[in-house]
């Protein structure tokens, strides 16, 4: 069983956190994430930075262009992840857009993502039927889950056949929106997450996009399984000893 | 039909939608009835009359007799350049828009490097009372002073991109941002034959009337509807996709595609895509685009922001891979002289985009006799302040 599954199957609100890998400096990916580990994150997603993020909000743009000016990129990533597994011992997933993967070549980055100990992937512009024809036996070879989005957007059918098709958990989008907008809880999004709760799918939720503080984030957890944190917490790594920021940032979730 | 899309939405390798979940619906909605909605007679009915009526169409094919006499072939220019609002871009927002109010659509949302399909956009909709946003770089912003003015005058809002270069690419990704988070009421109106499937499909069959009237222009002219060539420059690809479309089949009619090589191929600030690019996905579709090793996109650079652009439609590089199209490059400066050569030869003077095809009658050797038709795309009236500050005028 993967890490992902075990993760879900013995424990509830789980808490992810997002962050873009290289920044706010190159060497800091595998210290954040052991700090994140460190302080209760239960989940780790590591985005791989691309030039035109078109599904991310300002904060996220910024923190990809930095980590690209400073000379991230995927190759560098899985060197700096090589010992991942001597220290962290929570899921990692990694995020990013297909044309870096594409570049890299899907069956070698699957084989990364295994040497390593990567146990999934969020690819946002990868397309279900993509997926399913080109990249869905080479990433169950590697023992890979790929994690799709739904929105509020999303027909019924379209849910279960992403259902049908993935292993880990489903990312439930708050609302359609680009990442970094706030989560805000009103009476037509009480109604898509009830909605989504009752088609009892196979796999897990976590809501993500928009979620920034406890209050939100305990909101989520009585609609799904737990929820994913990004734009609060890059924002929150900015500047400053990564170690503490983190520690600091994580103390609001653990009260 | 071997260079149309298939039924999943590509060209031999290239095309796709490579959306994120956000895009399907209004993507999916848009490939469930683009076709049904565009062969409806009552939308023929109301499209061609438009494009009689308000753009102005036919556009000429005139046979331009001193540019004709230096090259020693008869060069025909599609005339797009007098089309309302000054380029081939009002085709396809004419089509567009008429689209979006078949499916119930409130706000309009578009991207432009030049400004052409921003004005082309915010007219579209002052005529049918929508609300618009025009996205667009802050260096183009700057550079087509006189196209943000008219966008302002038509009710559009303009939008300043500020994100990577600055220019058509960037404006491009704010514009898909936008989508993402007004999912319901928003059409986005492409204006070149990028983006996910239906996109690069739905602007090609609206630009394609540029071609389909230069086959009876050219029938009537010369008695044969098969020129020898035609040329027209890329950005995105649709005004060459419109002038290729009903020629794409006739394999003895040689297509060529004109990019902007800037200040050179090999300068470091190029938009010459099929030269230095390679395979991968930008903006929702699989096709060429200049990038890195590591699958970051390269900012390109050209005078003409219409060519600003560091990707090609997927039919492109399909055509591109398939060897159906040459494609060639023009610098800036070839560009610039070849707009004023024209000014003068024959009293046009136009876009530095569309200049860029006439530069590359320079670089072709005729026999005498042969027809070339070039797709003048737009006027240069946007450009002045760029031909004054090149020629010091
Ligand atoms: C006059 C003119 N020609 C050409 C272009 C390039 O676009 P495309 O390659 O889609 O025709 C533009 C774009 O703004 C333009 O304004």
């Amino acid at each position: 069983m993967n890490r992902i599954k075990q993760l879900f199957a013995s424990k509830k609100n789980i808490l992810s956190i997002y962050y873009t890998a290289g920044y706010p400096n190159t060497g800091d990916t595998i210290q954040i994430a052991e700090a994140l580990e460190k302080s209760g994150a239960d989940m780790l997603e590591i985005g791989f930075p691309y030039s035109d993020p078109v599904a991310d909000g300002p904060v996220i743009q910024a923190s990809s262009k930095k980590s690209l000016d400073q000379g991230m990129n995927l190759k560098l990533l899985f060197e700096q992840l090589k010992d991942l597994r001597t220290s962290v011992t929570i899921p990692v997933l990694l995020m990013g857009y297909v044309n870096p993967v594409l570049q890299f070549g899907v069956e070698n980055f699957c084989k990364a993502c295994a040497e390593v100990g990567v146990d999934g992937c969020i690819v946002p512009d990868l397309p279900m039927v993509e997926y399913e024809e080109f990249y869905k036996e080479c990433f169950e070879e590697h023992n890979l889950s790929n994690v799709f989005l739904i929105t509020p957007q999303t027909a019924e059918e379209r849910i279960h056949k992403i259902d049908g098709l993935t292993n880990g958990f489903i990312y439930l989008l708050s609302s359609s929106a680009t990442t970094g907008k706030n989560l805000e809880v009103g009476n037509t999004t009480e109604a898509y997450f009830s909605r989504i709760k009752n088609l009892n799918l196979k796999n897990p939720t976590m809501i993500g996009f928009g979620i920034s503080d406890k209050q939100t984030f305990d909101k989520a957890c009585s609609y799904a399984n737990g929820a994913i944190i990004g734009t609060a917490f890059v924002k929150a790594i900015d500047n400053g000893n990564i170690e503490e920021s983190v520690s600091e940032f994580m103390k609001k979730f653990k009260s | 039909m071997k260079y149309k899309v298939n039924e999943k939405g590509y060209y031999g390798d290239f095309g796709g939608a490579y959306i994120p979940e956000m895009l399907y619906p209004n993507v999916e909605e848009l490939r469930q009835n683009y076709l049904r909605i565009i062969d409806d007679a009552g939308f023929q009915k109301e499209f061609h009359q438009l494009m009689k009526d308000y753009v102005g169409r036919p556009s000429p094919l005139y046979l331009a007799n001193r540019l004709s006499e230096r090259y020693g072939a008869n060069i025909f220019l599609k005339r797009e350049d007098l089309n309302h609002t000054g380029a081939h871009k009002i085709n396809n927002t004419i089509g567009q828009i008429l689209l979006a109010e078949k499916l119930g659509k409130k706000r309009i949302i578009a991207e432009t490097g030049a400004g052409q399909h921003g004005v082309a956009t915010a007219t579209v909709c002052a005529l049918r009372n929508l609300e618009c946003v025009i996205y667009m770089g802050e260096v183009d912003i700057e550079r087509q002073a006189p196209n943000v003015a008219r966008m302002k005058m038509l009710g559009a809002k303009v939008v300043p991109a500020s994100s990577g270069s600055k220019t058509l690419k960037d404006a491009t990704n704010e514009a898909m941002r936008d989508w993402i988070n007004n999912p319901v009421d928003t059409h986005y109106i492409i204006g070149s034959v990028v983006g996910p499937h239906p996109y690069p499909d739905m602007v090609a069959i609206f630009q394609s009337i540029i071609s389909e009237e230069t086959k009876k222009q050219l029938m009537a002219q010369t008695g044969s509807d098969q020129p020898d060539y035609v040329l027209a420059c890329v950005g995105g690809g649709s005004n060459a996709m419109g002038m290729f479309y009903h020629f794409m089949d006739d394999e003895n009619v040689k297509l060529i595609a004109v990019e902007a090589a800037g200040k050179g191929v090999s300068s470091g600030f190029s938009a010459a895509t099929t030269y230095l690019g390679k395979e991968g996905v930008l903006h929702g579709s699989r096709s060429i685009l200049m990038q890195t090793p590591d699958g970051q996109v390269v900012e390109p650079h050209s005078v003409s922001a219409g060519l600003d652009y560091p990707g090609i439609g997927p039919q492109h590089a399909h055509l591109f891979k398939t060897g159906r199209g040459k494609y060639v490059s023009i610098t800036d400066e070839e560009s610039l002289d070849a707009g004023l050569l024209l000014t003068q030869l024959e009293g046009i003077i136009p876009a530095i985009e569309s200049a860029h095809a006439l530069a590359y009658l320079e670089k072709m050797e005729f026999k005498g006799g042969e027809n070339v038709v070039v797709c003048l795309s737009g006027r240069g009236d946007k450009d002045l302040d760029t031909y004054i500050k090149y020629f010091k005028l």
